[in-house]
């Protein structure tokens, strides 16, 4: 639906104008898994205030915003066992590989960073695929 | 002042996650569904986080950052089996869940017990991963 695209743009706006403050003041790149990292497995120990902060907003304000607008539809399977298999895929990838969505793929691509560019492929090519083979062969998701 | 940018950021990043839909996964779902009922609003999305990203960085050019030494330097452009293993493994995740770490916090105030259990399993995963990768290292190594 059209309107889903402009919300989609303007969202996305926003996160590229959060992650270019990020860099322009803070001199950092804003990449969830990495600031997330850092903070749990102890490499990020210098500037877990900064970290937590970023993690703290991220958290916060979403969820006020949701429940002004009477919550926000998810959508998350309740299949617990899926759950925590992804979850725990995610944790391992994103780490291994040093960067996500936001860091691989927002700040990455914008500077033409070869590593982000093929690290994006891999997980959207590795992301249809499990989309594909859960959804329409084993039909679990 | 870093620490209040800090969490600016974070604010702005979990607003455009909200605004964008980037926080309901039949939409990232429906993005990476190319047989399916294929939904373009993740383009969108990068597109559009892209395009002040891409302006940033060409305005790092010659210049310090407002409160700190210097821009972080740009990473070695080494494409190797982590970077590659790492984004298969975190792409098999994302489209089992529809969650990627963004999103994961930003909708842990509404997704419910199932977004906690994500975001528990996505941590363990964050924390084990430099075990892991040093067994691998020393298997390859080994053979």
């Amino acid at each position: 639906m059209p309107i889903d695209w402009i919300m989609g743009l303007v969202g996305g706006v926003l996160i590229g104008t959060a992650a270019a403050i990020f860099l322009l003041v803070n001199g950092r790149i804003m990449g969830a898994s990495g600031i997330i990292g850092g903070l749990v497995d102890g490499s990020g120990r210098s500037d877990w205030q900064e970290r937590a902060a970023l993690i703290a907003g991220l958290f916060i304000i979403p969820g006020l915003v949701a429940l002004a607008m009477g919550g926000s539809e998810t959508n998350l399977t309740g299949n617990w066992a899926i759950i925590t298999v992804a979850g725990l895929l995610v944790g391992v990838g994103t780490r291994f590989a040093n960067g996500c969505t936001s860091g691989h793929g927002v700040c990455g691509i914008s500077r033409l960073s070869l590593r982000g560019i093929v690290a994006t492929a891999f997980y959207i090519g590795a992301g249809g695929l499990t989309v594909v083979l859960f959804k329409h062969v084993l039909g679990v998701i | 002042m870093r620490i209040f940018v800090s969490f600016l950021v974070g604010s702005l990043f979990g607003l455009g996650l909200l605004i964008s839909g980037m926080t309901n996964t039949a939409k990232v779902q429906g993005w990476l569904d190319i047989f399916g009922d294929w939904d373009p609003t993740l383009a969108f999305v990068m597109g559009g986080a892209i395009i002040p990203m891409a302006i940033a960085w060409r305005f790092t050019i010659g210049r310090k950052p407002v409160l700190a030494e210097a821009f972080p330097p740009a990473p070695e452009q080494k494409l190797g089996r982590n970077l590659v293993l790492g984004s298969t493994l975190f792409g098999m995740g994302w489209g089992l869940a529809g969650l990627c770490p963004g999103p994961a916090i930003a909708s842990l105030g509404f997704a419910g017990p199932g977004g906690w259990l994500f975001v528990g399993a996505m941590i363990a995963g964050m924390v084990a991963a430099p075990s892991l990768r040093a067994r691998l290292d020393q298997r390859t190594v080994a053979v």
